[in-house]
């Protein structure tokens, strides 16, 4: 299942789909990281909104796609964690340590232009 | 009424996620809440990640459980892998969290009320685990 990569601006939106597998996130890693590099995007939103289940891998996957992307100069910022999903993750000691997160992609997006703003 | 236990062969990535979404459905059906039906997956996602880590092949068994006054679910996964040689240590908190080594046991049994595991070095390992409806 490939993940719809959106561009908008300097941004980049990934929305993750309910039911991701292991190689389905490894693929978006590296196709994230490229997309960054080949439009020169200054910030990336993943969107896990619909994402049923967080668990120890997906959790280190956008911890890994965070850390690359920030190699790269860009932000990123996960969105849309569900209540339940974020209770699991407590659970299971997972966390998201280093990487900004926002209620939703309208949050994400104000927090990006916010911060742009203030490094201009 | 679907039946009261289903059997999920574990042999890629891609039946984790099929796990996940039976024993999902199955807590759904047996009428518990999304919060709980959300940590119930997620422990068989973590179980079934082990099996498909460490043993590569192994099942998961969804089933229907009653007791006393209460109806619950029990997931139990079990392989004919490598085993684990000092459970204690699996079992130990801190050891998993970093999501990158170790089996994430301890979080597994936080996510569930009941949690039990046997396992022989070289000849596999079952965990069963337990929620109760609240």
């Amino acid at each position: 299942m490939e993940v719809p990569i959106l561009k908008q601006g300097a941004v980049l939106i990934a929305t993750f789909q309910a039911a991701l597998s292991d190689a389905d996130l490894n693929h978006l890693r590296m196709g994230l990281v490229q997309q960054v590099v080949k439009f020169r995007s200054r910030a990336v939103i993943v969107d896990v909104t619909a994402m049923d289940v967080m668990d120890s891998f997906a959790s280190r996957t956008l911890r890994e796609i965070a850390h690359m992307i920030r190699l790269r100069g860009a932000e990123t910022v996960i969105v849309g964690i569900q209540p339940e999903v974020a209770f699991a993750m407590v659970q299971l000691g997972l966390t998201l340590e280093g990487v900004a997160t926002a209620l939703d992609l309208e949050e994400g997006l104000a927090y990006l232009n916010e911060k742009f703003k203030t490094t201009n | 009424m679907s039946a009261a236990e289903i059997r999920v062969a574990i042999n890629s990535d891609q039946d984790i996620v099929s796990a996940r979404q039976r024993g999902r459905a199955m807590a759904t059906e047996l009428g518990f809440s999304t919060g709980d039906a959300t940590l119930i997956a997620t422990a068989i996602s973590e179980l079934a990640r082990n099996i498909v880590s460490y043993a590569r092949k192994g099942q998961i068994t969804l089933k229907m459980v009653n007791g006393l006054s209460r109806q619950g679910i029990a997931v139990i996964a079990s392989d004919d892998g490598p085993g684990i040689t000092d459970i204690r240590q699996a079992l130990r908190d801190g050891y998993s969290t970093s999501g990158s080594l170790g089996l994430g046991l301890p979080g597994v049994r936080r996510l569930m009320d009941e949690f039990e595991i046997t396992s022989q070095p070289g000849r596999g390992t079952m965990v069963a685990v337990k929620k109760w409806k609240q």
